[in-house]
């Protein structure tokens, strides 16, 4: 029978907002941000840090919340897909899925935006190749990516056409 | 056909929700007072259950624990029979069977508890094979191991082999395929005698899990509810599964008075959920010297597992789609699906198709060769056309033109050029090119008489200002049943798509307008929708509130005036089977489909000979489908069916030993990452199809049947290798390049 | 997630020294935990029975990437990812940033550490044979003070390396004397992004009045650990490349991997791929010639 080991307390800044949470040193931060912080925006797919359904930013990096333990959140600044959008104004990728079809079931969508807006944050212009690269991590079985391709494309070019 | 929405790319109805991860799928759902319920299941795939030790360690007083003794109704997953059990009892007949259900407050503790309980079990010989199964090595289901079987005659097939100039035969195989939907089965149950029965999932087909539910609770059907939370892809894998889940919930919500949520991690579903049937397929065909099909002969078996589920109807469509879009007078389709000590094979995204198709499409590129034709001009020479009649004896009564979809995917790929290139720069080269294709159909919407038996049905209400909800129990999956409902009611009523709303499928609130499988949603459920939003305006009109004019101002207040003076406003519709479609059970001949969509599409491969990767250059998809209601939506679906197909041909193998997956990780099971999949152009045709709302037809599955074959010909094409099975992996392909070389 | 989480302890250090401390006093129940891109996935299959783990992520003395006179210094926490954007190591050792950017995915490339990639010591790991060819030296740490090993000379068997229950990996030195090389990495997966490796192989040769003066071959997931091919490089030495040549280093080859089946790949392609990368290597030395 597993001993009940000891919680600890967890201070980091979630979506631009100071947070804290109680979790088990070595639980998933994917659990701590979906049960303690109620965001479940964050989806498991996989358990493995294979699908990258559970995608979030940890201090600027863009990592799978299902293997970081919540330990290692500490004083982290994060960002999931709840702080995306800015208030009800969506983020510029979050647009292009809804206009080019980028997001059927949705399930890989979150990871799949952050994934998105990392790499655009990174490679403002990216060639086909480095998004297919940049994206390579998130699995989707629903679009054959097609779509999600043309989703970050329109993206970047509003961005660097619309200003 | 001048449409105002029907053809536009409207956007996603619930794409908001889902970009910004407000979308609730059911591991988003927390009830008071939940419990997290796990399943035990057995390690051998066949035996007899001696004993169940719980292990020590664990508060098992603090557990809820369910076995087969304590289902108040009937320990059974109604499907097409009830062979399969809900918990084993006495007996396993296949690996990761369930046995036993706990629940606890603790999800961590739950998943402890799991791993102490033992099921004790005295091993009985088991098969794992079709040939073992076929050849009786032990009878384990039935008589015969056989669930099912089909003899599909037309002209005279053993008379014909005289007029046949050259006879051409071969074997094909495709292993099993996961669905590998990104979100994992999942059900949150709430049950007690005095309340009935909910659950909360993700799930295709409500309906079929309520039928599921009430016999194993022994409740009347109105204390069975049936809701569907946002779902993660199911593509068939949510299909029968779902039902299962749902009663292991509702199982320990009844025992513990509590609500129970069970997730499956991803091992868990890879390892005990439904796969894509494997199959074998012999093919004997006849032909003349001048390439004119004379005899087809075809031996199709499928692995069903180790229940029926839905085998029988699974064998179905993979039997009349065996012999294609070609015109035979003389073909016979034997087929027969067996059972092996493995948890049951199920539906996947093409349902059969997938499997003959493949077969069929290897076979006739084979047939072409030993003629000396190109497969292009073979395919030419034996095109069906309108006016003549298919395998199973239906007359094509659509306008089809195979060639001039074949000539526009050749041209869009640059077929011949490239085919006629790579033959001469492939001999100087380490990576060999190549170019191939399919040519198929798929037949939408529920075979036969099917639709007929499921008289689907649908209803519509509107609000006093003007809103019009449908409900019908379809699901959205990520295929765009909302979006496109929306717009097939909003033509109708003349409305925009905001005005239209879909209701949350519940079998509480809506009719049963049958499963969303089967490319049916569009074809024949959206064209309920059509009529029950044209009922509506009927009525409006005929009482007087509405003249002529489309406007939705003056529909609101129609609507208002109408329901404040004569009262709800609302229609119900049934589905009303064409007349002229006769399908004779018996005989398996006749109108097997109300509609086909037709396709052709070319694969461009390379393949390094170092390494016998396969890297798919570039993929050209063209389809004729009746009406494109949703360009964005429809290219989506052909472009991830695409993905699959790939994934199909290329990637994706089961490794199993005695019955079990063994490589249930998405690690070493492999899916197409972005950078696996091609381009994927797709391009559609339309003739409209008089019984398609807007004229569409459905084409949810048709990029299946098509894409694996298109493949494998572009490798066999690139390398000269006579490839009969997928997956082709690249270990398989180095030994055959190896033994080529010689 | 099949593990009882809350058995599992995950401290986190004060500093290097309170580490080291702590795993001197009772060596082999601390055991450190860096990015967790291999530990978290064992816990998740329930397949991680060592349950203290001490967490070394922030530990500053590990961090950087120092370029020396005659070295270029990794401390073990070294990301991926910042192997991938360091200017010198991209210059002067091409094949291991070539082998971080195979590794997993971005996010996994943005949490895992080449100290993490060593100690796990997975024969498909992707860094170790670019590691071998370029000479790499593993130093060592602990309250006893600090060791210095050739990385050839770490492993000894499967999952078994040359690494005291009180000691972690500090850092990696690669002794920057590869100039005029030409080098070759290709990793053979189960798919093109995010895959396990079938195959790896790493090589460098140093060309001199047409004539192998020098030569580096090393392979990943072939053997029980990685592998530096000697006899193949012996083989090589002092020839001038050619077909006969390669045939022969591609005979030698066969005799001193040891490839199995499992369930991502067979011994026989693992083989077979294997001589042929070492075949596409040799093949561009003597058509780059002239």
């Amino acid at each position: 029978m597993a001993e009940v080991g000891k919680k600890i307390r967890v201070e980091c800044t979630v979506n631009g907002e100071a947070a804290a949470f109680e979790a088990y040193p070595m639980e998933r931060l994917l659990d701590a941000l979906r049960r303690e912080l109620r965001l479940t925006g964050t989806k498991e797919g996989c358990g493995e840090g294979e699908c990258g359904a559970c995608a979030v930013e940890m201090d600027g990096a863009l990592v799978n919340s299902c293997l970081v333990p919540a330990a290692q959140a500490q004083g982290a600044t994060l960002r999931t897909i709840e702080g995306v959008a800015c208030a009800d104004e969506l983020h510029a990728i979050q647009k292009a899925f809804l206009l080019h079809g980028g997001s059927q079931c949705g399930i890989c969508t979150p990871g799949m935006i952050l994934a998105s807006v990392n790499l655009l944050d990174r490679n403002p212009s990216p060639s086909e190749e480095e998004i297919r690269e940049g994206l390579a991590g998130n699995l989707c079985r629903c679009t054959g990516y097609t779509k999600i391709f043309a989703s970050v494309v329109a993206a970047h070019r509003k961005r660097d056409g619309g200003g | 056909m001048d449409t105002r929405v029907i053809g536009k790319p409207v956007p996603r109805k619930e794409g908001r929700e889902k970009v910004t991860g407000r979308a609730r799928y059911v591991d988003d759902i927390a009830l008071p007072g939940m419990l997290h319920g796990a399943t035990v299941r057995s390690q051998l795939a066949r035996g007899r259950i001696v004993g169940i030790r719980y292990g020590a360690g664990i508060p098992w007083e603090e557990f809820t624990i369910v076995t087969a003794r304590d289902i108040p109704g009937k320990n059974c997953v109604t499907l097409l029979i009830e062979d399969q059990p809900c918990l084993a009892d006495g007996v396993i007949d296949h690996p990761e069977e369930p046995v036993v259900l706990l629940a606890h407050s603790d999800a961590y503790l739950v998943e402890e508890a799991r791993r102490a309980v033992e099921i004790v079990c005295e091993p009985l010989p088991a098969v794992f094979t079709i040939e073992d199964s076929l050849t009786r090595k032990e009878v384990i289901w039935g008589e015969d191991n056989i669930f099912k079987s089909f003899l599909v005659e037309k002209g005279d097939v053993e008379s014909a082999w005289a007029q046949a100039e050259l006879i051409v035969e071969g074997e094909y195989e495709t292993g099993a395929q996961e669905q590998l939907y990104i979100e994992p089965n999942g059900m949150i149950a709430e049950a007690s005698p005095e309340k009935g029965v909910t659950v909360w999932g993700s799930l295709q087909c409500p309906y079929y899990v309520h039928k599921a539910l009430v016999p194993v609770f022994g409740l009347p059907k109105h204390r069975v509810r049936v809701v569907q939370t946002e779902t993660g892809g199911g593509f068939g894998g949510k299909e029968e599964y779902p039902s299962m889940i749902a009663a292991h919930a509702a199982l320990l919500a009844w025992k513990s008075g509590r609500p129970v949520k069970i997730i499956y991690d991803r091992a868990e579903d890879m390892v005990a959920t439904t796969k894509r049937h494997p199959s074998k397929t012999r093919h004997r065909t006849g032909v003349t010297r001048d390439g004119r099909l004379v005899a087809m002969d075809i031996d199709f078996t499928i692995d069903g597992g180790a229940y029926e589920t839905l085998s029988p109807v699974v064998l179905s469509r993979g039997t009349i789609h065996a012999a294609g879009p070609y015109s035979c007078p003389n073909v016979r389709i034997r087929s027969r699906a067996v059972a092996t000590n493995a948890p049951p094979h199920g539906a996947f995204r093409g349902f059969g198709a997938p499997q003959s198709v493949f077969a069929l499409e290897r076979q006739m590129d084979r047939v072409a060769e030993q003629l000396g034709m190109t497969p292009d001009e073979f395919r030419r020479r034996n095109f069906i056309h309108e006016g003549e009649t298919l395998a199973v004896h239906q007359v094509v009564r659509e306008k089809v033109d195979m060639k001039r979809l074949m000539d526009r995917a050749f041209e869009l790929s640059g077929y011949h050029e490239k085919r006629e290139r790579f033959a001469k720069e492939n001999a100087r080269s380490a990576i060999k090119r190549g170019m191939g294709f399919a040519s198929f159909l798929h037949g939408a919407g529920f075979t036969g008489s099917g639709e007929e038996y499921l008289a689907s049905e649908v209803s519509a209400e509107a609000t006093p200002d003007g809103v019009v909800r449908i409900h019908a129990a379809s699901t959205e999956m990520g295929q765009g049943t909302n979006t496109i409902f929306s717009q097939i009611a909003a033509e109708a009523l003349g409305l925009p798509c905001e005005q239209i709303e879909i209701v949350q499928p519940d079998t509480a609130n809506v009719p049963n307008s049958g499963p969303t499988v089967a490319s049916r949603t569009s074809m024949i459920v959206g064209k309920l929708v059509e009529s029950a939003a044209l009922e509506i305006e009927k009525k409006l009109k005929d009482s007087g509130f509405l003249d002529g004019k489309r406007d939705p101002r003056a529909f609101a207040a129609a609507c208002r005036r109408y329901i404040s003076e004569i009262g709800p406003l609302g229609a119900f519709i049934r589905y009303d089977h064409p007349r002229d479609l006769h399908w004779d059970d018996e005989r398996y001949r006749g109108d097997a489909y109300g509609a086909y969509a037709w396709a052709v599409y070319v694969a461009e491969v390379s393949v390094d000979t170092r390494t016998a990767e396969t890297r798919v250059e570039d993929f050209v998809a063209v389809q004729e489908v009746g009406r494109v209601i949703n360009p964005v939506l429809a290219a989506g679906q052909i472009e991830g069916g695409v993905a699959q197909g790939v994934g199909f041909a290329l990637f994706e193998n089961i490794v199993w030993r005695e019955g079990r997956m063994v490589n249930a990780q998405m690690t070493n099971y492999v899916m197409p990452t972005s950078m696996d999949v091609p381009p994927i152009r797709v391009f559609f045709e339309e003739i409209p199809y008089g019984r398609g709302p807007g004229g569409a037809k459905g084409i949810g599955e048709l990029p299946l049947d098509g894409s694996a074959p298109a493949v494998i010909n572009a490798v066999a094409n690139a390398t000269g290798l006579d490839i009969r099975r997928i997956p082709m992996t690249p270990e398989t392909l180095l030994e055959m390049l190896e033994s080529a070389r010689g | 997630m099949r593990s009882p989480v809350p058995a599992y302890e995950l401290e986190t250090p004060r500093d290097l020294a309170a580490a080291l401390e702590r795993m001197a006093r009772t060596p082999g129940v601390w055991k450190p935990f860096a990015g967790g891109t291999d530990l978290m996935v064992l816990l998740e299959a329930g397949k991680l029975p060592h349950r203290r783990f001490l967490n070394i992520a922030k530990l500053a003395e590990l961090k950087g990437i120092t370029v020396a006179g005659d070295f270029v210094l990794l401390g073990a926490l070294t990301t991926y990812t910042e192997i991938r954007r360091h200017e010198t190591i991209a210059a002067e050792f091409p094949l291991l940033a070539r082998a971080a950017a195979e590794t997993g995915s971005i996010a996994t490339q943005n949490r895992g550490t080449i100290g993490g990639n060593i100690a796990n010591a997975s024969p498909a790991a992707d860094s170790p044979p670019a590691l071998l060819v370029y000479d790499a030296e593993i130093e060592t740490i602990s309250a006893r003070g600090k060791r210095r090993i050739p990385y050839a000379r770490f492993h000894s068997g499967y999952k078994k390396m040359d690494l005291g229950a009180d000691e972690m990996i500090s850092r990696i030195y690669l002794p920057r004397r590869r100039n005029g090389w030409q080098e070759y990495y290709r990793k053979v997966g189960t798919r093109r992004a995010q895959a396990i490796s079938k195959v790896c192989l790493a090589g460098a040769v140093k060309i001199e009045s047409g004539r192998i003066a020098d030569v580096r071959i090393a392979l990943g997931s072939v053997a029980p650990a990685v592998v530096r091919a000697q006899a193949t490089e012996k083989v090589l030495l002092g020839r001038q490349p050619s077909v006969e040549v390669a045939r022969e280093a591609q005979a030698m080859l066969a005799r001193e991997i040891a490839p199995i089946d499992d369930m991502r790949s067979t011994e026989r392609y693992r083989l077979r791929v294997a001589q042929n990368l070492l075949g596409e290597f040799l093949e561009s030395l003597w058509l780059n010639r002239g």
